[in-house]
Parts: C-alpha cells; structure tokens; sequence
C-alpha cells in the first residue's frame, strides 16, 4: 500500500500553489523554480543599491537554526533576511540544547514561545526540516538550508541562477555532477532542479561506491569513467569531498581520486569550450579540483556565492507570502464559521 | 489467568474456518470447562451459560503471535503484560510469543518465571517466552539455554540484536541441536546493515535516507540455513523482508533443512514508498522493501513457504517516534490491526481468507508445537470476529500503549467480537 501522492509537494504548497515552506524541489513544478529564479534575478539589482534593503520582511522575525555549523550558508542567509529588513536571530544549536540531550520537538516548543515567523533550518538528519514542518504553529515557514543527505533546495538554486545567467537557458544543456554524491544532498537537489528546468542530460561521474543505489532513479545517467562523462557537458559541478571518505573504505586515497575524478585542465578540454565549472564550496584545491580550473576562465564559482543571497532573499520572502496568504485564509473562514 | 468466570457458551450461526484447508462451514460451537465440548448439531442441541450470536461473523481459532513485544519488565514507558496483552486479545490473539529483549534481558529462569507470574496474574490470553540464546542478548556467550526451556520458554532467539560472529551462531546451534530447542532468528548482517534504517533502494537514494541493502538480509539467511543444515537445529527465521530470502528458504525446505519462517503483516501491505515525506510511523526493521519483495513474500505465505504471519508488535512511547526519522525507533504498533491488515490483502485477493486464518493460528501453531485446530475436546482458545464491520484506529481507542498504529484514520476492515482463552473470554467488542 503506497502512502499519499508526493506528500512533499503538500506539505510545502498552499493551496493555491504558492510557496509556504521550502524543504525539497521534488515536486515542485517547473512555473515555480522559474519564478524563483525570476524574483531572485530582481533582487540581484538590491544588492548592487547603495541601500540594500527593501522592506518585504519588515518586523519579522526569522531564526537560522543551526543544528550543524556552517558559515558561508548561514552568513548569506543572514544577510538575505537583512536586506528583506528581518529581524534576524542566530542560533547554533550543534553546541547547545540538543547536545545536553534536549528532544528537538522540545527545543522547537521553546523557540516558537519566540514568536518567530521563520525558521531557516540545517540538521544532519535527512527530513529534519519536514519533521519540524510538520510540527511548529501554522504560519511559521520552513527553510531547508541542508539537511542530512537529503536536500539543499537554496545552493540548487543558486546554482541553477547561475548556469541560466551564463547559459540562458536550461533547454538542451549536459550538465556533469563530479565526486561524492552518495553523500550529497546538493546534488541531490541539483538533480531535481535541472531536471524540473528542462536539461537534455544530467551524468552523475563518479566511482560506485560514491553512489547511491538505484541512482538512476534520481532522473540521471551514470558514469563511472571521467573522460566519457566529460563529453560535450556545457556545466560541470564538482562536489566536496570529505575526509572521513577514506576511513570508510569508499576510496583508497585523495591522490587516486585526484587522478580519477579531480577535474584539471587535461579533463576540462574535453568538454565543451565553453563549460562553465561549478562548486558549492568550500574547495578542497587538489582533491577534487586544480587551483587552475578553480581560478580559471571558465569558473563560475565566485558568482555562485553572490548569487546565493539573491535566491535566498526570493525563497524567504516567496514563502512567507504564502504563509501570510494562508494566514488570511484561515482568517476569513474562520469569520465564516 | 484472568478472565470472566462463564462456565459454557454457545457460539451459533458463525463460519467456521480452523486454520487448516477445510472449507469453512456455519457451525455451532459449544465452550464448556475450557475445551470445545460439542460442534455441529451437538452444539445446537446444547444448553449454555451464554449464548453468542455469530452470524456474520467467521470463528477461528485464537490467533498465534511468534513476535509480540510486551516490554514488561523494564519498559514501563512503552507498554506492559496488561496493556500490550489486553491490546493483542482484542486483535484475537490467544497466544503471544514475548520477545526476550526486555530489560531485564530474559536470559534467565528467574526472568521467565517473572513473567509467566506477572502474566499469570495480569493477562487473560497465554504469554509464551522466549528466551534469549546468548547472555544478555550480547551475542557472545551462550546463555542457560536447557535451563530456560524447563522454565518455560517455548523457543530462543536473540531478540532483534546480532550474534557476534558464525562460530558462536554456530554453537548456539549445535546446543540447541543436543536439547531439541527452536531458535528463532531475525536475520541481519550488522556489518552491511551498518546505521541504515531504511531499504537501501529508490526512495532512500531521492530522500537521502541510511540504507539497509537486501544483501543484509539474504546472506544472514544463506549462513543461518547453512549453519543449520549442518547443526541439524530447528530454525525459524523470523520477518523475512526480501524476495529472495523467500525463495532461498523453500531450497533449504526442498532439501530437508528442518526450516521455517515468518513475515510482519506490515511488510505484506506496505513498501518502501510508505517512507516517502519521511513517514517515521513506517520506520521498521528490516525495513520496507521493494514492491517486488511484497509480492515474492506474499507468494511464500500463500504456499506454505512462510507458516505464520506476525505482529511484530512493538509499542513505543510518543517521543520514540517523534523526530527526524533517522533518531527515531524502529517498530509499528500493529497487534490491534493485524487481522484488518490482512482483511485488506483478502480484499484485494492476495490471499484468501483461509490462508489468512492459517497463517494466523495453524501455521505458527505448529512452529511452536503445538495445534490449534478446533475440534471436539480442543482447548477453547477462539477468536470470532466481523469482517464487515469496520473500526478506526484512533488514539482513544487504542488499548495498546502504542499509538503508532498503520493506516490511521482510515476505516479499517474487521472487528474482533469476542476472543476466548481456554473458554473464557479475554476479549468482547462491547456492544453498540
């Protein structure tokens, strides 16, 4: 007996189809990531004012909670909320609460007395922001800024922001996603994105043991052999690999990987002339890219971080639209019941 | 035991289906002093204390469960012998096998004897132990095991916990072997199974969940069928969730292997999609396999490859099941539900009626050596239940402890009217 029809989509849409949280971009329909894309393209514009704020979150409240530490992401998320004139409340929960044995349904209890209109949450557990989705006050909307393996449905974004700046267009484009996705939750969220967006192709390239089962399923082709995957790709992603890797016997060394999959020049070539290469970051310079690939023409890497406040801006103030529109709903048929 | 003190009663108008290959008849069935004192028109012409008008409703012998957690004594939190028990007698079980993982762990006569007495006391259906094959569940040592059988454990297992490695699981069989006791085995290769806790397939690769691969499942299987082929024990592998172990346990059956095994109702209804949305309710262990698997287990009950199909009752406190699915606990609250689960597959005609019942009372019966068959002078041990009526698990209604129950909200098919242990009635829907 199956459950319910993508319960993600449910959970994350009004009614009407408007955003109120933001967990995954399985299910979310190609008219909604492109309006993404469309808002955070007008808010680019913000951040080149001398006044960089407009007021579309004025007197709310919205709290990055943390429950595994990270700078860059939550440093744009903070901005992102400031440039919407958020009141913005940082808390690194990997080294409070939860770690003196706190329930996060306890922690949750204790912020929501906060009275915050926003949670913009990262966890080490895939579906954590779900879970949390499913249980704070209606209003309160859900960022997922990562969880677990799951998804990371902002730098997916970001991403696909930058790649439709450089290419124009998703119709027709091989994108390549390199390394350890078995582990990955941004190509996870990648994947479903450019396949959402249209792209002729989508190769994950990496050795077996990087990937997950069945991962053709997650709507890609498989490659283990990097020259073949690096043909005619127009977007190469290159993923971060961790060092607790080796340990766990999935590879043998960062110099064999290196010479396998780490993306240098000679690989480069054999893509199209004029790929552009990715990374979410941080970059491991020689595990997984060379410094010259990395510094190069054809890197976009830079232009990714700048983009990730302006999608991060479109997604928080798209979803508190929705919980607003919601809240007024809720309103009015409670006037007529 | 405890249970109502009515001395006979005349259950009239019911079908009735004993589990075995006979077609079911409208019967009369008269319970008197604890056995089955007349069926048929001997009944009829009977006078009784009580009489139970059954029409409509199908008369079984009681439910058999191989896998019932009671978590009596050490978890409180999650259940105990009198609520877990009274839970099972409404869902027509007359007989539970309780899981040695307890806290103590019942590796000793005293816990047995613990057990059986605060069952004796608090329980109006029969708790049979099981007790656990190595000292403290550990997987190390062997525990008393003929000590534990003279207390009263009815097989030994190892709780849902590994044995350290195939020397010792082979000794614990070869012991075993010398004083004729049953082990009971869910079989899992902890090294492949590693922090999964979900089928390492499809929905685990989009939600990014720890998979459990099915290889943890069969080559445990092929070491445990192997190990016993050459002990000579008999094996029951307990909730199989794959395909091919199903299809690896008939071989061994085919060449003689003394092997039998079991499926969780729940993984005859429910795949791996049921995880989609990070439903943690589904989080169970083995997990929720491929639709495939479904069928191939399906298959195995239907010919006889699987003889019982089981609770695996495992009631948790709330917090248990309310966090991200990766920090929650494994287990269904299922014993209320089992025969709705099954009424459902009936409905759809993935089995018939008969090998639900069978499967339900006969077949793990026999696992445990014992026969539930009704016939005259039988022990009174019976279930009647209505599999038109339809109830709703809801939270008010649950006398398990458990609330994680499947399907919730749903109108589900099947009401238990009445379950009678040893003729008197541990069980009775109330009226209205």
């Amino acid at each position: 007996m199956t459950a319910q029809d993508s319960p993600s989509r449910s959970l994350q849409l009004t009614r009407d189809g408007q955003l109120k949280h933001f967990l995954t971009l399985d299910g979310l329909d190609r008219s909604l990531l492109t309006d993404i894309l469309d808002t955070a393209d007008s808010f680019i514009e913000v951040g080149e004012r001398s006044i960089k704020k407009v007021p579309l979150l004025r007197g709310r409240t919205v709290v990055n909670l943390f429950f595994e530490s990270s700078t860059r992401t939550r440093s744009t998320f903070e901005l992102a909320a400031k440039r919407l004139s958020a009141d913005v409340l940082n808390l690194d929960i990997s080294t409070s609460a939860t770690s003196k044995g706190e329930s996060l349904s306890d922690t949750l209890l204790n912020l929501e007395a906060m009275a915050s209109d926003m949670f913009v949450v990262r966890h080490a557990q895939s579906g954590a922001p779900h879970f949390i989705a499913e249980s704070v006050t209606p209003g309160v909307a859900i960022i997922n800024a990562g969880d677990g393996r799951h998804a990371h449905p902002t730098q997916a974004m970001l991403d696909m922001l930058t790649i439709r700046q450089r290419k124009g267009s998703f119709e027709g484009l091989r994108v390549g996603i390199v390394g350890d996705i078995l582990h990955s939750r941004v190509a996870r969220s990648q994947i479903c994105a450019l396949n959402t967006l249209g792209a002729a192709e989508v190769r994950v390239i990496a050795p077996a043991t990087l990937l997950p089962q069945d991962a053709e399923s997650l709507g890609c082709k498989v490659e283990y052999d990097m020259a073949r995957g690096m043909k005619d790709l127009d977007v190469v992603i290159m993923l971060r690999l961790q060092r607790e890797r080796m340990e766990g016997a999935l590879l043998p060394s960062e110099r064999e990987f290196y010479r396998l999959y780490g993306l240098s020049q000679d690989k480069l070539a054999l893509a199209r002339p004029d790929c552009i290469v990715m990374h979410p970051g941080p970059i491991n310079r020689g595990v997984e890219i060379e410094s010259a690939v990395a510094d190069g023409p054809q890197s976009v890497i830079l232009n990714q971080v700048t983009n990730g406040i302006a999608v991060r801006m479109a997604v928080m103030s798209m979803a508190m639209g929705g919980q607003m529109a919601e809240r007024s709903q809720r309103q009015a048929e409670g006037e007529r019941a | 035991m405890m249970a109502s003190p009515t001395n006979s009663i005349l259950i009239i108008g019911g079908q009735l289906m004993d589990g075995t290959d006979g077609a079911p008849r409208t019967t009369a069935v008269l319970v008197r002093d604890g056995r089955v004192a007349a069926l048929g028109e001997a009944a009829e012409a009977a006078t009784a204390d009580r009489v139970v008008n059954a029409t409509g409703c199908v008369v079984t012998p009681g439910f058999v469960d191989l896998s019932c957690n009671l978590r009596e004594p050490g978890n409180g939190q999650k259940g105990n012998i009198a609520s877990e028990t009274r839970a099972a007698a409404r869902g027509g079980f007359t007989t539970v096998c309780a899981s040695p993982q307890t806290s103590p762990v019942n590796d000793s006569g005293a816990v047995t004897h613990l057990i059986r007495d605060v069952a004796a006391a608090r329980s109006a259906i029969r708790v049979l132990p099981v007790g656990a094959v190595t000292r403290g569940l550990e997987g190390d040592m062997l525990s008393d095991m003929a000590g534990l059988r003279a207390a009263g454990c009815v097989a030994l297992g190892n709780g849902s916990l590994p044995v350290r490695n195939a020397r010792i699981l082979r000794r614990c069989m070869a012991y075993a072997r010398t004083f004729d006791i049953t082990l009971m085995f869910s079989p899992e290769n902890q090294a492949l199974a590693a922090d999964g806790y979900a089928h390492d397939g499809v929905v685990a690769a989009r939600l990014g969940l720890l998979g459990i691969p099915e290889v943890a499942e069969t080559s445990a299987v092929m070491e445990m069928l192997l190990l016993a082929e050459e002990t000579g024990v008999r094996l029951h592998l307990s909730q199989l969730s794959s395909a091919r172990s199903v299809a690896m346990v008939a071989d061994a059956r085919a060449r003689g292997v003394a092997v039998t095994a079991d499926v969780a109702m729940h993984q005859l209804l429910f795949t791996e999609d049921a995880l989609a949305g990070f439903d943690s309710r589904y989080h169970v262990r083995p997990p929720l396999r491929t639709e495939a698997d479904r069928q191939g287990l399906l298959a195995g009950v239907r010919d006889g490859v699987i003889s019982a199909i089981v609770s695996q009752h495992q009631p948790h406190d709330s917090a248990a099941k309310q966090a991200p699915i990766g920090h929650t606990e494994p287990g269904l609250s299922t014993v209320e539900s089992v025969l709705s689960m099954g009424l459902i597959l009936v409905e759809r005609g993935e089995l018939t009626l008969a090998q639900l019942v069978g499967a339900l009372s006969h077949g793990p019966a026999t696992v445990i050596g014992g026969d539930s068959r009704l016939a005259e002078g039988a022990v009174a041990d019976l279930c009647v239940f209505d599999p038109q009526a339809t109830w709703q698990p809801d939270d008010a209604s649950l006398l398990s402890a458990g609330r994680h129950v499947p399907l919730p909200g749903r109108a589900l098919p099947g009401v238990v009217r009445l379950t009678l242990c040893d003729g008197r009635i541990a069980w009775e829907q109330p009226a209205g």
